[in-house]
């Protein structure tokens, strides 16, 4: 079997990769999970992994070597493999690198040629999770449909019973196969199965303790938010906002039929997606020696699922009617519990947004998801005594505080976005227009 | 009186009814169950099961007619249709019976009569010693289903029967038309016919078990005429009238105007759902064409009202509403089930030889737009099949050539009914071929037959 080995995309931002090092050397033996060869990214240094097995034949970019991401860099085969057109030929594109599919008769092994692009971000970070000892559950047939479009079942989170993948989520996350069937969205009119879920303390266990095996997920958020509190100088605003307004808009649109529900995260996308086009100094990133400023509000949404988080990517905020945003944001935190996002839309964001108000929470702060430059953490609409000209009155207020990266903007620019997004929410016809 | 007070009231105790109440019971709820028949519904008392004891006399019939290929001489014999009948009574009574002994066993209060939704949680049941009320936190329906007929055809249950008749009437009748070649057109045609009644059976589609892959149709139509039945496809039935040997079909066959007659007519062209006097449209439970609204969790429109079964349409199979019934069950216990995958429900018809099949039919397969791979596998070719001297029909596999996904399985032969679920659980766990074919399948079995037609889909069969 001949494996292409590829200069991977370790972030979204990534557009080449430096070899600093091949740990193995032409014609050594490799096993599918050793370190090869080492890259330099633009922000760090990272080992990557054979995704065969064989005898690394040739080394196709030497140490020192700079090449597009999805470049050949060296290729893994057995000693009797002709890999004599493969060395010569062009390097093609990561993202046209579909593996060949295999005839009826041989799908019984793997395919004759494979190259697999990592998917993740870190891809330490998986190599962590599976040596962690966490067994990918999938079915055969989601294992099949995955080796064929070149899904990571790693990154994959199953719906089946206990957690497998099965088919649907392969082919909700990946590049969709041909046979896709189009995603079963829930209805949106189901009968709702059960009301409040009782509240139950569970009875205390004899054991002192448990380690449980990092899930893969898991294991992605502990290695990235370290690249991110760590390195990346935060700082805070927090502001307060009248939400009076635009909880009566919000009501009042909901009463229209026939048009999606709107949440007050809704509201909020919208008004940062304005404010961020106001204020593009927080729609910015540090991407080596330049800051890279964004003219679209794409705007992560994040998402808790009780394995962990993740944020799924509503793209063009900025340019998407409030209904659109409604219906859109709903849809993609319906299928993220469901694991069925497509890796397209766990990309991308500028911006995001946490909202954890439906938990009671007055404030708090959150850590900003790499490579992005902020983020803006959501608490609950409460109902308290406001002063208001010499008098109190009940009103409905929302705490909202951004994190910044101070290698990027300051702690001005930071208070006048939030400004901007406070005065959008408290006049909320603004985000209908 | 005042009302009695349950967790759940399951209305029909049917499969889907007796299954939901079992199931809520054993989730710790107190249960309530009406019936205005025997508990078991129409599957244990007038339909699957005792059809099942009527098949196995055919079958038993069959074999002493084929007595002299087996070296077997027997003397004068003869076959009695009533005491047919009379057996598959105390089948189906028994099986009643333990329908009684579960519900007593789960504390499940049985209630005779005829249930009538009053609101959303209060169901009224008028007995043979008057009303009383029921009220609930949540109602399941599952009053299921009754036969249709064809538009101006009364069945009198005497010389126009349904199935209902055919498992209670004792005589055979000197002729027979059956009108409808589904399963239980094609499984009371081998009864009849195993019992010396010339048989014709009429359907209005193109062939028989229509619903069925096209090859398995063209088999059992091919077996039924060999034993001397008439099978005719494409015909629609005009009238029904009283005749000279008892009754006039009148038919329209390729274009002509024919009339057949027959001393009784079977009407086995499918089933209506039985709502009338539930009061679904007071409360407004949503219906479509007669057949009850629900969503995943088998919960209607009306918050609390649950119904499940033939009710609810899609597959009208016990089987189907007995899975619906622990969905509605384990949604009203808080858990969140699993809904039920109606892709991969079995359909079987147990005639000579049994039918059974799962997932798509090869032409559906097709029309899907995928490039599949298919293998087939002959009983004659099958050392067991052989043995019992059962070498009628296949098994055949369709699957995805690219994936290896089993898209759907059709048998047509002995025990076919048994052997489908080997494909029910690897589509379930959702096996390709290979798993299949790494199965160790022993020898010789019947079953042997799944492993060579997978291998046959992939080129690699080797008994044949």
């Amino acid at each position: 079997m001949i494996t292409k080995v590829i200069m991977p995309k370790l972030s979204d931002a990534m557009e080449t990769g430096k070899v600093i090092k091949w740990i193995k050397k032409e014609g050594d033996s490799v096993k599918g999970g050793d370190v090869i060869a080492e890259v330099e990214t633009d922000k760090a240094n990272v080992e990557i992994e054979a995704f065969g097995s064989g005898v690394l034949r040739k080394i196709v970019v030497g140490e020192g070597g700079q090449v597009p991401v999805g470049n050949l860099i060296g290729v893994i085969a057995e000693p009797s493999d002709d890999i004599s057109n493969l060395a010569a030929s062009a390097p093609s594109p990561a993202a046209a690198a579909a593996p060949a599919l295999p005839a009826m008769e041989s799908y019984k092994s793997e395919p004759a040629t494979t190259s697999v692009v990592p998917m993740s971000p870190v891809p330490a970070a998986t190599a962590g999770a599976s040596a962690g000892g966490g067994r990918v559950k999938a079915s055969p047939l989601a294992r099949k449909v995955a080796a064929q479009s070149g899904v990571d079942l790693r990154l994959v989170q199953g719906s089946g019973p206990g957690g497998r993948i099965v088919r649907r989520d392969v082919e909700a996350a990946g590049t969709a196969p041909a046979t896709a069937q189009p995603v079963v969205r829930p209805a949106a009119a189901a009968p709702a199965a059960a009301a409040r879920p009782a509240f139950v303390i569970p009875p205390r266990t004899g054991a002192e303790f448990e380690d449980q095996p990092l899930s893969p997920m898991r294991a992605v958020i502990a290695k990235r938010m370290p690249l991110s509190k760590g390195p990346i100088p935060h700082f805070y605003v927090t502001s307060e906002v009248a939400m009076d307004r635009a909880w009566a808009l919000r009501a009042d649109l909901n009463a229209l039929e026939g048009q999606p529900k709107v949440s007050v995260t809704d509201l909020i996308i919208k008004a940062c997606a304005l404010a961020l086009l106001k204020n593009p100094g927080v729609n910015a990133q540090l991407q080596g020696q330049a800051i890279r400023v964004f003219h679209r509000a794409h705007i992560g949404i994040a998402v808790a699922l009780d394995e962990g988080l993740i944020t799924p990517v509503l793209r063009d905020c900025d340019a998407k009617p409030l209904s659109q945003i409604a219906f859109e944001a709903r849809d993609l935190a319906e299928r993220a519990r469901g694991g069925k996002l497509r890796a397209q839309e766990m990309s991308g964001a500028t911006f995001s947004v946490s909202n954890l108000g439906m938990f009671d929470v007055e404030e708090f702060s959150a850590i900003i998801n790499p490579p992005e430059g902020a983020i803006l953490a959501v608490g609950s609409v409460v109902e308290k005594p406001v002063a208001e000209g010499g008098q109190i009155r009940v009103g409905r207020r929302m705490k909202m505080t951004i994190s910044c990266d101070h290698r990027v903007m300051d702690g001005a620019m930071g208070a006048r976005f939030l400004q901007d997004v406070k005065r959008l929410l408290e006049e909320p016809l603004r985000l209908l227009v | 009186m005042a009302a009695q007070r349950f967790d759940v009231v399951v209305v029909g105790t049917g499969p889907g009814g007796y299954v939901a109440a079992i199931r809520c019971a054993q989730l710790g709820l107190s249960v309530a169950a009406i019936e205005d028949d025997r508990p078991g519904g129409v599957c244990l008392n007038w339909g699957c099961i005792p059809t099942k004891a009527l098949l196995r006399n055919a079958e038993i019939v069959g074999l002493f007619q084929r007595a002299e290929e087996f070296g077997v001489t027997v003397g004068k014999w003869t076959a009695d249709y009533a005491q047919a009948v009379q057996r598959s009574r105390r089948v189906a009574d028994r099986m009643a019976k333990g329908v009684e002994f579960l519900f007593r066993k789960n504390k499940i209060t049985l209630v005779p009569g005829t249930g009538t939704l009053k609101a959303r949680n209060v169901v009224e049941v008028k007995g043979k010693d008057g009303a009383q009320t029921l009220e609930a936190k949540a109602i399941i329906l599952a009053t299921g289903s009754e036969p249709r007929s064809l538009p101006g055809v009364t069945i009198d249950e005497k010389q126009v029967i349904s199935s209902n008749g055919a498992v209670r009437i004792e005589a055979t009748p000197a002729s027979l038309i059956v009108i409808g070649a589904g399963a239980v057109g094609m499984e009371f045609a081998d009864v009849y016919g195993a019992y010396g009644v010339p048989v014709t059976v009429l359907e209005a589609l193109p062939r028989v078990l229509p619903i069925e892959d096209e090859e398995v149709s063209a088999l059992l139509a091919r077996v039924f005429s060999r034993r001397g039945m008439t099978i005719r496809t494409g015909v629609r039935v005009q009238k029904v009238s009283p005749g000279k040997a008892g009754l006039t079909v009148e038919i329209e066959a390729e274009g002509k105007a024919e009339r057949l007659e027959a001393e009784q007519v079977l009407m086995a062209v499918g089933r209506a759902s039985r709502t009338k006097g539930l009061g679904l449209e007071a409360l407004g439970v949503a219906s479509e064409r007669g057949l009850v609204t629900v969503g995943p969790t088998m919960e209607t429109s009306v918050k609390g009202i649950f119904a499940v079964g033939d009710m609810t349409g899609r597959q009208m199979l016990a089987h189907k509403a007995m899975a619906e019934g622990v969905v509605a069950a384990e949604a009203i216990a808080g858990r969140s089930p699993r809904p039920v995958d109606y892709d991969n429900v079995p359909s079987c018809t147990y005639c000579r030889p049994q039918v059974a099949s799962i997932g798509l039919s090869e032409a559906k397969a097709r029309t899907n737009g995928r490039e599949i791979a298919v293998g087939r596998f002959p009983f004659t070719a099958n050392g067991k099949a052989v043995a019992l001297g059962e070498t009628e029909g296949f098994l055949k596999v369709v699957a995805d050539k690219r994936t290896g996904e089993i898209l759907g399985v059709h048998i047509v032969g002995s025990e076919a009914t048994e052997m489908i679920h080997e494909f029910a659980v690897g589509r379930t766990l959702e096996a390709t071929l290979e798993e299949i074919i790494h199965t160790i399948h022993a020898h010789p079995t019947l079953s042997e037959a799944a492993l060579e037609a997978t291998l046959a889909a992939l080129g690699q069969a080797i008994h044949i």
